[in-house]
């Protein structure tokens, strides 16, 4: 069983974010960077189905800088064999489209028989990324799923839907699905897994190989929203901020009798 | 301009964002055609055409017959846009119309301004304005971005679709949110803990604080997907909608699917240490602080206040 996994680096979202000189993205300097949440699950999950099956193979990969590279052995200390970097200091740039079509070359060049992705990027949040992939592939694809299993080339999952209700789905590989969150508890790498993962294969390819789609879109600018919260914000020290707080909840509320 | 809209339906019931679809286009200064996999006893308010194709026949969820009935109206209509809404149903259907349109994709739009489609970047923290450079865009809309300046009441003119094709996915129904524990829509007073509590244990210093104002605790979503406490005190789109006198958010960040359950409240107080924390948006008073170090002073005031 081949297996791919599509890992996106993004920024901590508690960054003071700044907009760069083009005035279309946030500044990359000074960022402290992960993996995307949802791609953490489904790391996870293709770790777990590996574990299951016991011959599986299976490859993460990820669009972006050199940077990248750490969390690419994140993922490989978590239990992936090989790691691929798609080498692209732009790769910020593109359009959800044009991403897929970079993964969607790359799938097409190794036959797997399932691929993961996250629901959607926390940065960019598009969700598209996945579902494109597979449509380009011409494979299924079951999005947003909080429950997986896998018995004799059949997902059997749960999707889930608004209010917290789930609806059962399944398919046949070669297909796709997209991690939500609570699929899973992604598993912290522990220091002997860190130490193998040094010595896993972690293969650059650069973009150009791959054939990138054009663009689709554009960003004119990008802002800060403007502020419709007319709240008031209370720094100082805890002690000062309780006492605030209480003459607040007493003049404001009548949560205090 | 000509818009195609996307309603929902699920379980037997249309979904209530053919009315945001719908203001969406007001907005756009559009004119608007709507589609739907449903019934006829069911039938939005909508002053147009309305392609019909049976719920019974096609599936409620089955995206690659579903892609396929749009594709016919899209080409009967030949809109320049089409909307879908940013849920479960839309975001799963969407690029799978949008790439067989070669058709770019914006998601969770948020706004219009001037014309040009505004999507949010980092949990709202920053926005974008952008431009599409092929024919056809596809769209989905942020829940509650577009709520409606007017109620409409009309019947729309309904073709109906023939359906044709099986798709590649098997759906064998629902299962229902998990039932029981906490109503939270009865308390006057909630207070809701965030990743940002660190750990399960801090979880109690949140239920004390509850306590104290006698109203109940709640969650965000990875407070309950780590397990430290039940689906049922889950507040946002796949958890409980509230709308507390007060509500209390403590190390919430404040994404969108949380905000959308509690943004009623009539007063929003919240605890973070990140400044610049969407949180912000929504809240009334927003106290810059470690929330370990002001939950037990706050709740030590209020409990010697009560006393
Ligand atoms: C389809 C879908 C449905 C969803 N449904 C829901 C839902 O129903 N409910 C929901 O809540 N989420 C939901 N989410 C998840 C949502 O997008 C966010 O991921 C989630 O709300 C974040 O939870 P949080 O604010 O607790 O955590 P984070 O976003 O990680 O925020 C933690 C916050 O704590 C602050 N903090 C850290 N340490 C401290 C400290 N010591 N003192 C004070 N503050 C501190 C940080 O500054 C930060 O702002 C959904 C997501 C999707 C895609
Ligand atoms: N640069 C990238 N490299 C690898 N995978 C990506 C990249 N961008 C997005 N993805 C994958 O696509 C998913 C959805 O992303 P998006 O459509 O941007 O919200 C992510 O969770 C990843 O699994």
């Amino acid at each position: 069983m081949n297996i791919l996994v599509c890992i996106k680096q993004i920024p901590d979202m508690e960054s003071r974010f700044k907009i760069d000189a083009a005035g279309t993205w946030y500044d990359q300097a000074d960022l402290a960077w992960r993996m995307n949440e949802y791609d953490e699950f489904a790391v996870e999950q293709a770790v777990q189905l590996k574990e299951q099956l016991g011959d599986a193979d299976l490859t993460v990969l990820s669009i972006g800088p050199d940077r990248t590279k750490e969390m690419i052995k994140k993922a490989l200390a978590m239990g992936a064999d090989r790691g691929v970097q798609v080498a692209d200091d732009h790769s910020h740039l593109h359009d959800p489209h044009t991403i897929a079509s970079l993964i969607a070359t790359f799938a097409r060049q190794h036959q797997f028989d399932l691929i993961f992705a996250g629901m959607q990027s926390q940065d960019r949040g598009s969700a598209q990324v996945g579902v494109l992939v597979a449509e380009m592939l011409g494979i299924p694809s079951l999005t947003t799923l909080v429950e997986f299993s896998y018995t004799d080339g059949t997902i059997s999952a749960k999707r889930e839907l608004e209010g917290g209700a789930r609806a059962l789905v399944s398919c046949t590989a070669p297909a796709l699905v997209t991690c939500q969150l609570g699929l899973n508890t992604p598993r912290y790498p522990t220091l002997p897994n860190i130490m193998k993962a040094k010595k896993k294969e972690l293969l650059t390819i650069p973009v150009g190989d791959l054939n990138p789609a054009d663009p689709q879109q554009k960003t004119i600018s990008m802002a800060f929203p403007e502020k419709r919260g007319s709240g008031l914000i209370l720094e100082g020290d805890a002690s000062e901020l309780a006492e605030r707080l209480m003459r607040i909840l007493k003049e404001k509320t009548t949560v205090l009798v | 301009m000509k818009i195609l809209l996307v309603a929902e339906y699920r379980e037997g019931k249309l979904l209530g964002t053919s009315a945001e679809l719908i203001e969406f286009t007001v907005r756009m200064d559009a004119q608007a055609v709507m589609f739907l996999v449903g019934n006829k006893q069911n039938l939005p308010q909508f002053d147009g055409r309305l392609y019909l194709a049976d719920a019974a026949q096609a599936g409620e969820f089955n995206p690659a017959v579903h892609k396929q009935l749009l594709l016919e109206v899209i080409a009967r209509e030949q809109p320049q846009l089409i909307a879908f809404p940013h849920s479960s149903y839309g975001w799963d259907l969407a690029p799978r119309v949008a790439l067989a349109l070669d058709a770019t994709q914006f998601s969770e739009v948020v706004d219009v301004q001037e014309g040009h489609l505004i999507v949010p970047v980092c949990n709202a923290k920053l926005q974008r304005r952008m431009k599409a450079e092929t024919e056809k865009t596809v769209v989905t809309l942020q829940a509650g971005a577009f709520t409606p300046t007017q109620s409409i009441s009309a019947t729309p003119e309904v073709i109906d679709l023939p359906v044709t094709g099986a798709g590649d996915i098997d759906f064998q129904g629902y299962e229902a949110a998990a039932a029981g524990g906490v109503d939270l829509s009865k308390a006057k007073v909630i207070v809701s803990a965030g990743r940002g509590i660190g750990k399960a244990e801090n979880l109690e210093m949140v239920a004390n604080l509850a306590k104290a104002l006698k109203g109940e605790y709640a969650a965000s979503r990875p407070v309950v997907d780590a397990d430290w406490t039940d689906h049922s005190r889950q507040v946002g789109t796949t958890g409980q909608t509230v709308a507390p006198k007060l509500y209390i958010a403590c190390g919430i960040s404040g994404a969108i699917q949380h905000l959308a359950g509690m943004k009623k409240s009539d007063f929003v107080i919240a605890i973070n240490t990140d400044k610049d924390a969407p949180i912000g948006e929504v809240a009334d008073v927003l106290a810059v602080c470690d929330l370990k170090q002001l939950i037990p002073l706050l709740t030590e005031k209020i409990n010697a206040q009560q006393a």
